[in-house]
């Protein structure tokens, strides 16, 4: 649908590190990672929205991502405010 | 001892549920953080780990009618699921401490806890085991799908996705047009009083179209991103105002009629856009990285549309 713009997204996966505890593909709303043979496999890399939940759930850190939203609004506010991070303050 | 609740929604919880739809106090839609009892439970029924924002524990209470089990309801301040998680509300920390607060393990003598999928983005589960001993257990994405889910505590492939279907983006309409409403008015009347009719008739079609076309055409215009099809939806809105405005004076001469015209071209696509690039925040599926460089690819044209279109129709007011 609309996820061919959002092609390079900061997520990266070191599929040695993996142990197989399925997580990842459990909290991925998007099916981004995939068990195959007691392995995450990195499917559909294109389709994430760096929500952070992988990452964050992975028991061995073989999942870095820069997680935040994907909001223009909120870029755009942190922008003019001079924040680093957008933030969802307005709602 | 737990709260109690039901499964029951009332003509109240109705109301409010209309309310917060449309914007109005959902601030202040809440329930009290803490444990309650959904029926009789006893020391093995299930627990469901939700957000204290009312339309959250509303749906997650109603989808769970007939059951006899715990909902522990973290503080969230009053947000929902999702966006809690990416705030870090509905979090390892928070979710921690509320085991600990209502003294969880004196209720229930198994240790594991249902958790929306969709609260992974705040929650380590690993973390959460370490600390309280507690096994974090991701149910599907709706509350709906819960029952098929308990049936065989397994999630299918569409319990695990989200969606954003036509009734998705139609339910969040009306917050839109709520909150734009005294601000597209106060832009109606300023440009009545210094541009005329068209111009203050044009402000509420492009309010109109980034609010309420855009969200329902969305999938169908044919472009991968949503600055683009903010323009093209745009010109598609401009064109009228644009032949009207041309033939609006038929006494002026050729280049005065173009000159008061080409404006409708170039502010109407440009705030289009810039209204679709910020609907970017309403979807599910977009990333902070893709939005970032959309912002960079497409506001500056938005800008530069916008005031060009902004000082030729200045100059051609005071030209008349």
């Amino acid at each position: 649908m609309l996820k061919s713009k959002y092609l390079k997204t900061s997520l990266s996966y070191d599929a040695e590190l993996c142990t197989g505890c399925g997580m990842c593909s459990a909290v991925c709303p998007h099916g981004v990672f995939f068990q195959n043979n007691g392995t995450a496999q990195l499917i559909h890399p294109s389709a994430c929205m760096e929500c952070g939940a992988c990452a964050l759930n992975c028991p061995v850190n073989a999942i870095t991502v820069d997680p935040g939203t994907g909001c223009a609004t909120a870029q755009m506010i942190a922008a003019l405010k001079g924040k680093k991070e957008p933030t969802c303050d307005c709602c | 001892m737990p709260m109690t609740a039901t499964s029951n929604i009332t003509f109240g919880d109705k109301f409010q549920h209309f309310l917060a739809r449309v914007g109005l106090r959902r601030n202040r839609f809440r329930v009290q953080p803490g444990l309650y009892a959904l029926g009789k439970p006893d020391k093995e029924s299930n627990v469901f780990v939700t957000a204290n924002y009312g339309l959250s524990f509303n749906k997650l209470r109603a989808a769970l009618a007939g059951t006899d089990c715990y909902i522990l309801v973290l503080d969230t301040k009053g947000i929902n699921v999702w966006c809690a998680a990416g705030k870090g509300t509905f979090g390892t920390e928070e979710l921690i401490h509320r085991i600990d607060d209502v003294r969880l393990k004196k209720h229930i003598s198994h240790n594991v806890i249902i958790l929306p999928q969709l609260g992974a983005s705040g929650i380590a589960a690993h973390e959460i085991e370490k600390h309280t001993g507690f096994k974090v257990e991701y149910g599907p994405v709706r509350a709906e799908d819960l029952s098929a889910y308990l049936r065989t505590r397994e999630a299918t492939t569409e319990m695990r996705r989200v969606t954003f279907s036509l009734t998705d983006r139609l339910i969040l309409v009306p917050v839109e047009l709520f909150h734009m409403a005294v601000p597209t008015l106060i832009l109606m009347a300023i440009l009545y009083f210094f541009s005329g009719s068209l111009p203050a008739l044009a402000s509420l079609v492009i309010i109109l179209a980034g609010l309420l076309i855009f969200p329902v055409i969305l999938t169908w215009i044919p472009t991968p991103n949503f600055s683009t099809k903010g323009f093209l939806l745009g010109v598609v809105v401009a064109v009228p105002f644009f032949l009207l405005a041309l033939s609006s004076d038929p006494l002026a001469a050729w280049w005065q009629k173009l000159g008061s015209a080409i404006p409708y071209l170039l502010i109407t696509p440009s705030l289009v856009a810039f209204i679709t690039l910020n609907y970017t925040g309403a979807t599910p599926f977009t990333s902070k990285s893709g939005v970032a460089r959309e912002i960079y690819a497409y506001f500056p044209l938005m800008f530069w549309m916008f005031c060009a279109g902004a000082i030729i129709g200045i100059i051609f007011r005071f030209i008349h």
